[in-house]
């Protein structure tokens, strides 16, 4: 069976993000693994210790996504690959689901793609419906737990956790699919996955090697500009008194403004 | 001269910090509140090599550099003191001796077990009547037949509780002064080996540190380790790698106060500014960031001098020495900077100041690594003769 897991970079969860005067946004200097493709990132390793195969990981970027290729390798999967073409430079997400479907369409023997939900950045997750689209393949998001899977037969059941609850659905295979945290428990890499990630040889894909042209790339949207999240005002109240007068106005104010 | 660190040690440090942040620092209290390391955490070990860090892959460790050796100790240092000095314990003092001085037989019965995250290794060296000075050491072990047999007491042994076998210095030939000890590996269960409850210690409560007693404690001729009579040279030489792997938790411990302290004098306001816009307060930050970093320059300098192959005695010492006495001032200025708040248990620096003052002590007091270090200076600069 192939696994290909789908990352990507994304700024510090703790970072402080800002939009500069000249309308740029600041995201901070670090970047980390986007979390949710951790819990992608494991289930990967783990259908790959189970059902045997091999695990690809890949990303769209710059030489800044390298790390998120590395902490892949180090956690366990075998090859990792890189998108990456000038023309990408400014890519929306249609751009990107071209380019990553050509990758998976290049790899070939592809049985199941997987992404973390959505991107901690942005928190978006349509370009991973675009890439299914793409594909032509089944797309199954937030899935909490793979029941089962066969990739000779070439099906797939799975538990999606939606709002109204839990929903199990069976497809066939390959298919793309979106995992939430309740999937795993992420896995830390191993010294045997750093060895490796430390030497691994990544290659390069750019649009030649994935037989696309600028133009399939080019991008539909425009952003027009950013702007700050309005400053949120709070104001404390000590509330004052013996512990039980504290306790009923407390309970007071939490009615008063509708949070019980 | 390249300071950088290779992707392998990159990742590695990573993989450590991230593993710390999840396992240990949030339990740290708690491990400090009930005494009792969190098992589950060193189960988990293995896979990053933290309990096999310098033991040969065949053996079930990692074979790490002694840079990634000295960067996962500051990780384990920077979550929890009591897992670190334990972890450390095991690594330098119990593993790597029989790594070094083991036969392929003692490697292959002791070494996988070790590795594997079950139990922690231990070293016996410290009795009631001799610490520092080691040739006071009395614990006797005489030769009966094709078996060693031992009696004696040890004082303060971390982890002998938690421990398949103890590396243990025994003194095999009263007569024949420094060539006069030898190590023997004394498995936990052998009959007439006690091991006392755990100390009540001020800090790092959750490392356990034992006296152990020795009654008549027989075991086999194959239980020396390395040469007999080169006992306390091997002692020697085995305390100078576990020196920097003690500056590692120190220069760890010193950067978790150092950080709290941070972000707390950038919460806290007094006189109408946060505490980080008074100047005094600028100057604790500064002198605590300066010295922690020249602590953790000391201490990777000693590892990469160890990794060279060179003779690492004295840098190895100057590393404990000073990143110990660092760690202190580091800690009393961060916990000064909390104010009242630092004087509670509900902080973290209160733990943190009473876990890093093991580090003047264990492993060689500061006196004794001042002597060290006096010794090596003198040797190399004495006048022509
Ligand atoms: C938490 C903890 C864990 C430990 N774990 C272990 C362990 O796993 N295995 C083990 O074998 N031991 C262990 N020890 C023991 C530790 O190594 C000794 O405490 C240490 O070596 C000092 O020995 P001592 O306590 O006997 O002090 P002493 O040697 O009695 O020294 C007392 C004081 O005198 C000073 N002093 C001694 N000689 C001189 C001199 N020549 N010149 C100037 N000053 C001198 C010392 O620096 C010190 O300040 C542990 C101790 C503690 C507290």
């Amino acid at each position: 069976m192939h696994v290909v897991v789908v990352t990507k970079s994304t700024p510090d969860t703790e970072a402080t993000v800002t939009v500069e005067a000249g309308g740029n946004v600041n995201w901070g200097d670090k970047l980390v693994v986007n979390p949710w493709d951790e819990y992608a990132i494991t289930e990967a390793v783990l259908l790959k210790g189970a059902h045997g195969g091999q695990a690809t990981i890949l990303t769209l970027g710059g030489e800044e996504q390298q790390e998120a290729l590395k902490h892949g390798l180090a956690i366990g999967v075998d090859q990792a690959i890189r998108i990456w073409d000038p023309a990408l430079q400014n890519h929306d997400s249609l751009g990107y689901a071209a380019a990553v479907a050509a990758a998976i369409r290049k790899l070939g023997d592809v049985d199941l793609v997987i992404f973390g939900k959505e991107l901690s950045d942005i928190a978006s997750d349509q370009h991973i419906f675009q890439v299914a689209r793409r594909l032509g393949w089944n797309m199954i998001g937030f899935v909490s737990k793979i029941e089962s899977l066969d990739a000779g037969a070439g099906t797939i059941r799975a538990q999606r956790l939606t709002e109204r609850g839990t929903e199990t659905v069976t497809s066939k295979l390959p298919a793309v699919i979106s995992v939430v945290k309740d999937i795993n428990e992420p896995k830390y890499p191993t010294f045997i996955g750093i060895r490796k990630a430390a030497k691994a040889e990544m290659p390069v894909w750019g649009l030649g090697d994935l037989g696309l042209d600028a133009s399939a790339v080019s991008p539909r949207t425009q952003v027009a500009g950013h702007r700050e999240l309005p400053k949120r005002e709070g104001t404390v109240e000590m509330i004052e008194g013996s512990p039980q007068e504290q306790a009923a106005r407390l309970v007071e104010k939490l009615l008063e403004e509708k949070i019980l | 001269m390249d300071f950088s660190l290779t992707d392998e040690q990159r990742l590695f440090q990573e993989a450590v910090r991230s593993f710390c942040d999840r396992e240990l620092k949030p339990y740290a209290a708690q491990v400090d509140e009930t005494g009792r390391l969190r098992m589950e955490a060193i189960a988990k070990m293995p896979d990053l090599g933290l309990v096999g860090l310098q033991v040969p892959e065949a053996y079930g460790g990692a074979d790490f550099d002694s840079i990634s050796a000295a960067l996962a100790m500051i990780e384990l240092g920077r979550a929890c003191g009591s897992t670190g000095l334990s972890i450390e314990a095991h690594n330098e003092l119990c593993c790597l001796p029989i790594v070094r001085w083991g036969t392929d037989e003692q490697k292959a019965r002791f070494l996988p077990r070790l590795t594997s995250g079950e139990v922690l290794g231990s070293i016996a060296l410290t009795e009631p009547d001799a610490g520092s000075d080691l040739m006071g050491t009395q614990t006797r072990a005489t030769r009966d037949g094709d078996e060693w047999v031992i009696n004696g007491s040890k004082a303060w042994i971390t982890n002998a509780s938690l421990a398949p076998v103890i590396v243990t210095l025994t003194r095999t030939d009263p007569g024949a002064d420094t060539h006069g000890f030898s190590m023997i590996l004394v498995e936990t269960d052998r009959a007439g080996l006690t091991i006392a409850p755990p100390e009540k210690k001020m800090g790092t409560r959750a490392s356990p540190a034992h006296v152990l007693t020795f009654n008549d404690v027989r075991v086999p001729r194959e239980n020396l380790l390395g040469q007999e009579g080169r006992g306390l040279q091997q002692t020697l030489a085995t305390l100078d790698s576990g020196r920097i792997a003690v500056g590692a938790l120190c220069v760890g411990l010193a950067q978790a106060a150092l950080e709290t302290a941070l972000h707390y004098a950038q919460e806290r306001r007094a006189f109408g500014q946060r505490l980080a816009d008074h100047q005094a307060i600028q100057f604790k930050l500064a002198d605590a960031a300066t010295q922690l970093e020249a602590a953790r320059l000391l201490v990777l300098r000693a590892a990469w001098s160890k990794d060279r192959g060179e003779n690492y005695t004295k840098l190895a010492s100057m590393a404990k020495l000073f990143a110990s006495e660092a760690v202190e001032r580091i800690a009393f200025e961060a916990l000064q900077i909390h104010g009242g708040y630092g004087y509670s248990r509900e902080f973290p620096l209160e733990r943190i100041y009473r876990d890093q003052r093991i580090m003047s002590i264990g492993e060689g007091t500061s006196e004794i690594n001042r002597i060290v270090i006096a010794r090596r200076l003198l040797d190399e600069h004495a006048p022509p003769v």
